[in-house]
């Protein structure tokens, strides 16, 4: 069971990349679940400035945009 | 959810509009007639511009390397002078300026840098600044640009001066940059890049200033500016002294009256002549170094960018326009006029503290003040409550009380108003 966070306030990206996060993990047959940080100061606690940003297993590995399929592939593998 | 709440909405309005009452058939007529003319006069030259513009900030200039200005070893000048101009390269979308916000308090450069963005952030986008000038007139655009980065250093140092002792809420967190990105290209190439977008809307949005001579058939002759023209009348503002009434005033003639008015020659007049020239050249210059110096990834991932502000901000600028026509025919003029109508004190004070709370958003701010300066708002009320108006909100407020808890929050505000209306004050004093 992997976690997967996405980090941000709710604006359009943010929707963007979770909805991206979720078909990709599907396809890749993850077992995953997945959160949603909107609380700008739980964001904070994960030292991020620009949103959105993508944490897997507590670890941020993409800030202030929305990374490509191909890239977010290798994120969460 | 959202959707059905929007049908039962649309439902009950069309249900329920009292079409026989003759100010609300005059508010329908209105609301179309005010959506024409920014269809007409404002979309091909500046919206879709400006769009393409937001679309190219976001693709092509690297947001991270802004950011590092604001990180916590910044140097505290370079800090200032970068939070207060960064609204235009970072907050294209006000979405993503809490955040940020967020970010350059608790992370980075500290509290005066951060409150300085909060303050100008929202406000000098490149959209906002050219749909402001073009709209709203040429000064209450270069004032709302100058007003917002100035002023926001002047709070910023405030914040950090009176809060000087107050240990921030420093999350102890490593920061998370982003991974420098390899710039494909060298820096300038995107400099002129962009520099010739901004031209062409420079170029494309160019005014006609209306100096003009004017002869009318009873002999006299005079200096002035066209303020307004309508099929049988022309409104000027003088430019001379004529007989009773001086320099500045504001007289009314109809066309019978008029022998002959001649343009009076100056460069400005001369560029507005040959503004499609000028743009059209820009627009080629452009899709030359498109075409030389960009992959076309690159050109795709623009244009995606471009299409995706397209999707957010079409829809607020033209749903607002057209709810502002309609809701304008219905506000009673004489209040508007006793509240802001003029450049008093209680004038700027009233638009700065209705701004702080109001939350606009993003661009609908621009119809709304036309409508009120069509109402008779005076120039300082309406740079007021622009500047106070998109830095904060309701619910923005409530989010800012969270990251700098409540006596922080309340100093911000208090400034933020009272910057706002003695900016207000000040730019209605000089340019009323």
């Amino acid at each position: 069971m992997k976690k997967f966070q996405i980090l941000g306030p709710g604006c359009p990206k943010c929707k963007k990349l979770a909805e991206l996060t979720e078909t990709i993990a599907n396809d890749l047959g993850i077992e995953y679940e997945i959160e949603k940080v909107t609380d700008i100061n739980e964001i904070m606690k994960f030292g991020v400035m620009m949103t959105p940003a993508l944490a897997v297993e507590g670890r941020v590995k993409v800030v202030g945009k929305v990374p490509s399929p191909d890239e977010i592939k290798k994120m969460l593998a | 959810m959202k959707i059905l709440a929007a049908l039962i909405g649309i439902f009950i309005v069309a249900y329920a509009l009292p079409l026989g009452n003759p100010k609300i058939q005059e508010a329908i007529q209105e609301a179309f007639r005010l959506l024409q003319w920014y269809a007409r006069n404002h979309t091909l030259a500046c919206v879709v511009p400006a769009l393409f513009i937001a679309g190219a900030i976001i693709t092509f200039l690297s947001q991270a390397s802004v950011m590092r200005y604001l990180g916590p070893k910044s140097n505290p000048v370079l800090a200032y002078s970068v939070a207060s101009v960064s609204g235009c390269v970072l907050a294209v979308c006000s979405c993503s300026v809490l955040p940020m916000f967020a970010g350059i308090y608790q992370l980075g450069a500290g509290l005066g840098p951060a409150s300085a963005f909060l303050y100008s952030g929202p406000a000098i986008n490149v959209l906002a600044i050219f749909l402001s000038a073009r709209v709203l007139g040429l000064s209450i655009g270069v004032g709302r640009a100058v007003g917002a980065i100035v002023f926001a250093v002047v709070i910023g140092l405030l914040m950090a001066t009176i809060f000087r002792k107050g240990e921030r809420a420093k999350v102890e967190a490593a920061v998370q940059m982003p991974e420098p990105e390899k710039p494909p290209r060298p820096i300038s190439r995107t400099a002129l890049y962009l520099a010739c977008m901004v031209l062409f809307l420079v170029f494309s949005d160019w005014f006609n200033p209306g100096n003009v001579v004017v002869k009318t058939n009873d002999g006299r002759r005079f200096k002035a500016v066209v303020i307004h023209e309508t099929k049988d009348t022309v409104r000027f503002q003088l430019e001379e002294d004529i007989g009773s009434e001086k320099t500045g005033d504001k007289i009314m003639l109809t066309k019978a009256e008029i022998a002959e008015m001649q343009e009076r020659k100056t460069w400005v007049l001369t560029v507005y002549h040959i503004r499609w020239y000028l743009a059209g050249l820009m627009a080629l210059a452009v899709v030359i170094m498109a075409w030389r110096w960009f992959e076309r990834d690159e050109i795709r991932e623009w244009m995606h960018n471009t299409w995706q502000f397209t999707k957010l901000l079409v829809p607020l600028l033209y749903g607002g326009v057209f709810v502002v026509g309609f809701v304008s025919v219905l506000l009673p003029e004489k209040q508007v006029a006793r509240w802001v109508g003029d450049n008093s004190l209680g004038a700027n004070l009233t638009a700065s503290v209705i701004g702080t709370f109001w939350y606009f958003a993003t661009l609908t701010e621009i119809p709304i003040t036309q409508a009120l300066m069509k109402l008779g708002m005076h120039n300082g009320p309406v740079l007021a409550l622009l500047l106070a108006g998109p830095a904060l909100s309701l619910p923005n407020i409530l989010v800012i009380r969270k990251v700098m808890g409540n006596l922080k929050t309340l100093v911000f505000i208090m400034l933020v108003i009272i910057m706002s209306t003695i900016v207000g004050l000040f730019f209605g004093a000089f340019w009323g």
